[in-house]
C-alpha cells in the first residue's frame, strides 16, 4: 500500500533481469533496485545497521533505511503497511497480531540473534557473586518489600540497595519484568531509569551499593569498571558468556531478538535478497555488534522458512 | 553617563551612598549571571572540541554512517539537516511574517483576534513531540507525504511558526506609530506603508526571532523521529519525498553506543551541528545588516 508505482515497475524489471541471470543466489545481483524500509527496536538497531551497511555496499542502487521507533513503534508502522521489515527485542503481542490481521498484513517472525541481559553491580561490591532469580524477583517486585541488601539475603550489608534499569518504553524492560517479576511492565517505580544504557553503566560504576541490568554488550565494553553477577535460574550459578548464551544455559535472561518481514514485501526481489543476505552474513556480523549469533543450523532453518513463505521466485 | 550624575561634592548624604551601593551590587549580580552562561558555554565548547576535533576530517564529512567508528561519517545527517533547515525556513518565514502583519496591521481588535493571539502564545509552549504526533497523523498519513523530508520540514514549520509570529509582532509593534501616521498623511496606501516603512524597520527584529526559532528547529529530534527520520541511511535526499536523517539523531545514535570511539564521533557531530548553526546565524546577520543600510 505504500509502494509507489515506479517501484512496482522497477521490481518487475529487476525480476526479469534476475531470472535472466539465473539468479539462483537470490541476492547479490548488481541489478537490484527499489527500496527496503526497516524500522523497530533500538536494541536490534546495531545488527540492522551492520547488515544494511554491508548490503548497501554490495547493492548501490537499492535504498535501505533503518529507523529506530522502538519495538512497539515498529510494530505499529509494520501493521499499518508502512514498512517491509520491523525489528523487535520481544515477540509480537496479541493486540499487535490483531492489528496486522485487520490490515490484512501477513508476516513471518524470524529469530536473528541472542542478547544476554546482564545483572551488574559495582566492582567494590564483594558480597554478591551469584543471585537467584527469586531474589531478583523480590528486589524488583512492585510491592517494594526490599529496601536494603540485608532484606534480600541475611548476612548482606544493611545498606540501601540502589537500582538502575532501562526505561519503561524499552523492550528490555518488558522482557526483564515478564521473565523475572512474572508480569510484563510490573516493576517497582523507585529505580533510576534511562533509555541510554551508558547512563546506567555510569550510575552503577559510581555507586557501591547499586544493582542494575542491561544488555551484555554494554558490560563487555565497560568490564573494567563493572562487576558481572552470575544468575541462578534453578540449575546453579551461570555467568553470561558467548557459550552459555548460545547453548541456552544462561536461562532465563538470554533472550532472542527478532525481525518480522511482510510476506507481500518478500515478493520484491530487493527485500528477499536483503533478508537472505542478513541470514547468510549474520554469523559474522552479529558477534561484531556485541550480540550472540544463533547456530548455523538455526540460520539454515530461518532461510528455509523464508524460502517457504516467499514461494518459488528466485 | 557622567553628565547624568553630577558630582555633588564631598557632602554626599548617607542615603545617596546607600543608593549607589545598591546599584553596584545589582551590576555585580547581573555580571555574575552573564558569567554563568558564558562559562558553561565555554566549558561545553572546550570539552566537545577536545573530544571531537580528532575525528573531524574530510572523510568524516563525506562518509555515511557505519558500524566501524573509523569509517563512520556524517554526510547523510548533514545533508538531511541542511534540507530540513532550508525547507523549514522557506515555509515558516513567509507564512509567519504574513500572519504577524495581518494580526498587527489588518485585523481588528475583536474577540476573534484576541482568541487567535492567545492560541499562538499557547502553541509556542507546546512540547515538540505533540507536533510530531500531529505531523505523523496529518502530513505522513492523511496527506500521504510518507516519511519524507517534506513531512519533516512541514512539521518543524508548525513548531517554529508561533515563535516567529510572536517575535515579528513585537518587531512590528516597535515601529513608531508616528511613521505610520506620517505615511498615511502623505497619502500612502496600507500596502505601501507596510512594504516600504514597517517591514524594513521591523526586519532586524523579525530576523532575530527567526534565527532563534530555526536554531531550535535544527536541534529537534523527537518530532522528526515521529515523522520518520531514520537511524541508518547511506544516501542523501534527492527530492522532497525522500527519506532522511538529521544531525541530532545521528549524534544521539552515536552517544548511546557501548563503544567509546563512537562518543568521539558524537562530539565531532556536535561541532558540525554548531558550525551549521553559526553559519546560518551569519547569513541572517548579513541579511539583517543589508536591510538596515537600505533604510
Amino acid at each position: 500500500m505504500n509502494e509507489r508505482s515506479s517501484s512496482g515497475s522497477s521490481w518487475l524489471a529487476a525480476l526479469v533481469l534476475l531470472m535472466g541471470c539465473g539468479g539462483a543466489e537470490g541476492g547479490d545481483s548488481a541489478m537490484l533496485s527499489g527500496s527496503v524500509q526497516i524500522d523497530g527496536s533500538s536494541t536490534v538497531f546495531p545488527i540492522a545497521e551492520a547488515v544494511a551497511e554491508e548490503f548497501q555496499a554490495a547493492n548501490r542502487s537499492v535504498r535501505v533505511t533503518v529507523g529506530v521507533s522502538g519495538s512497539g513503534g515498529g510494530f505499529e508502522r509494520f501493521c499499518n503497511g508502512e514498512i517491509d521489515i520491523t525489528n523487535a527485542s520481544r515477540p509480537i503481542r496479541d493486540s499487535e497480531i490483531e492489528e496486522c490481521a485487520a490490515a490484512g498484513i501477513q508476516f513471518t517472525e524470524v529469530p536473528v540473534a541472542w542478547d544476554g541481559l546482564s545483572i551488574i553491580v559495582n566492582p567494590q561490591n564483594d558480597f554478591l557473586t551469584c543471585v537467584t532469580t527469586d531474589e531478583l524477583r523480590r528486589i524488583w517486585a512492585p510491592d517494594m518489600r526490599v529496601s536494603t541488601w540485608r532484606d534480600v539475603r541475611a548476612g548482606w550489608p544493611d545498606e540501601e540497595i540502589r537500582l538502575y534499569g532501562p526505561g519503561t518504553d524499552s523492550g528490555t524492560f518488558d522482557y526483564f519484568t515478564e521473565t523475572i517479576v512474572g508480569e510484563s511492565g510490573a516493576s517497582r517505580p523507585d529505580f533510576q531509569a534511562s533509555e541510554d544504557d551508558n547512563i546506567l553503566v555510569q550510575g552503577v560504576a559510581g555507586d557501591r551499593f547499586a544493582l542494575g541490568y542491561f544488555g551484555y554488550a554494554y558490560y563487555a565494553e565497560n568490564a573494567g569498571r563493572l562487576k558481572l553477577v552470575e544468575v541462578d535460574g534453578g540449575t546453579g550459578c551461570v555467568a553470561p558468556s558467548d557459550e552459555t548464551i548460545e547453548n541456552g544455559t544462561y536461562a532465563p535472561l538470554a533472550r532472542p531478538l527478532f525481525f518480522y518481514v511482510k510476506h507481500a514485501a518478500l515478493q520484491r526481489p530487493e527485500v528477499r535478497a536483503y533478508v537472505e543476505f542478513m541470514l547468510r552474513e549474520a554469523p559474522t556480523l552479529v558477534p561484531a555488534t556485541g550480540y550472540h549469533a544463533l547456530s548455523a543450523a538455526e540460520y539454515e532453518e530461518d532461510l528455509a522458512l523464508i524460502a517457504r513463505v516467499a514461494g518459488g521466485g528466485a | 553617563m557622567t553628565a547624568q550624575h553630577p558630582a555633588i561634592g564631598e557632602g554626599r548624604s548617607a542615603l545617596d551612598r546607600k543608593r549607589r551601593a545598591k546599584g553596584a551590587v545589582f551590576a555585580v549580580l547581573c555580571g555574575a549571571a552573564t558569567a554563568v552562561g558564558v562559562l558553561s558555554l565555554a566549558v561545553l565548547l572546550v570539552d566537545v572540541v577536545a573530544d571531537g576535533i580528532g575525528s573531524l576530517d574530510a572523510d568524516f564529512m563525506t562518509s555515511f554512517a557505519s558500524r566501524f567508528p573509523e569509517r563512520a561519517g556524517i554526510k547523510a545527517a548533514l545533508a538531511g539537516s541542511v534540507w530540513i533547515l532550508f525547507l523549514t525556513a522557506s515555509i515558516a518565514f513567509p507564512l509567519s511574517v504574513a500572519a504577524a502583519i495581518y494580526l498587527e496591521e489588518y485585523a481588528g481588535e475583536g474577540w476573534i483576534s484576541r482568541a487567535i493571539q492567545t492560541n499562538i502564545a499557547n502553541l509556542a509552549g507546546v512540547p515538540s513531540i505533540v507536533y510530531g504526533i500531529l505531523g505523523l497523523a496529518f502530513f505522513v498519513r492523511t496527506l500521504g507525504f510518507d516519511r519524507s523530508v517534506i513531512s519533516g520540514a512541514l512539521t518543524l514549520s508548525l513548531l517554529v511558526m508561533p515563535v516567529i509570529i510572536i517575535a515579528s509582532q513585537e518587531a512590528i509593534r516597535a515601529v513608531p506609530s508616528t511613521i505610520r501616521e506620517a505615511a498615511y498623511g502623505l497619502g500612502a496606501t496600507r500596502w505601501q506603508v507596510v512594504s516600504r516603512q514597517i517591514l524594513p524597520m521591523a526586519m532586524p527584529g523579525i530576523m532575530t526571532g527567526t534565527i532563534l526559532a530555526l536554531s531550535r528547529a535544527v536541534g529537534e529530534t523527537a518530532p522528526l523521529i515521529m515523522v520518520g527520520a531514520v537511524g541508518f541511511i547511506a544516501f542523501t535526499p534527492d527530492g522532497l519525498r525522500d527519506p532522511f536523517t538529521v544531525l541530532p539523531l545521528q549524534i544521539y545514535n552515536w552517544v548511546s553506543r557501548p563503544q567509546d570511539e563512537f562518543r568521539a564521533l558524537a562530539a565531532a557531530g556536535i561541532i558540525v551541528l554548531l558550525a551549521l548553526l553559526l553559519s546560518m546565524n551569519a547569513v541572517a546577520i548579513v541579511l539583517r545588516n543589508r536591510y538596515r543600510t537600505r533604510i
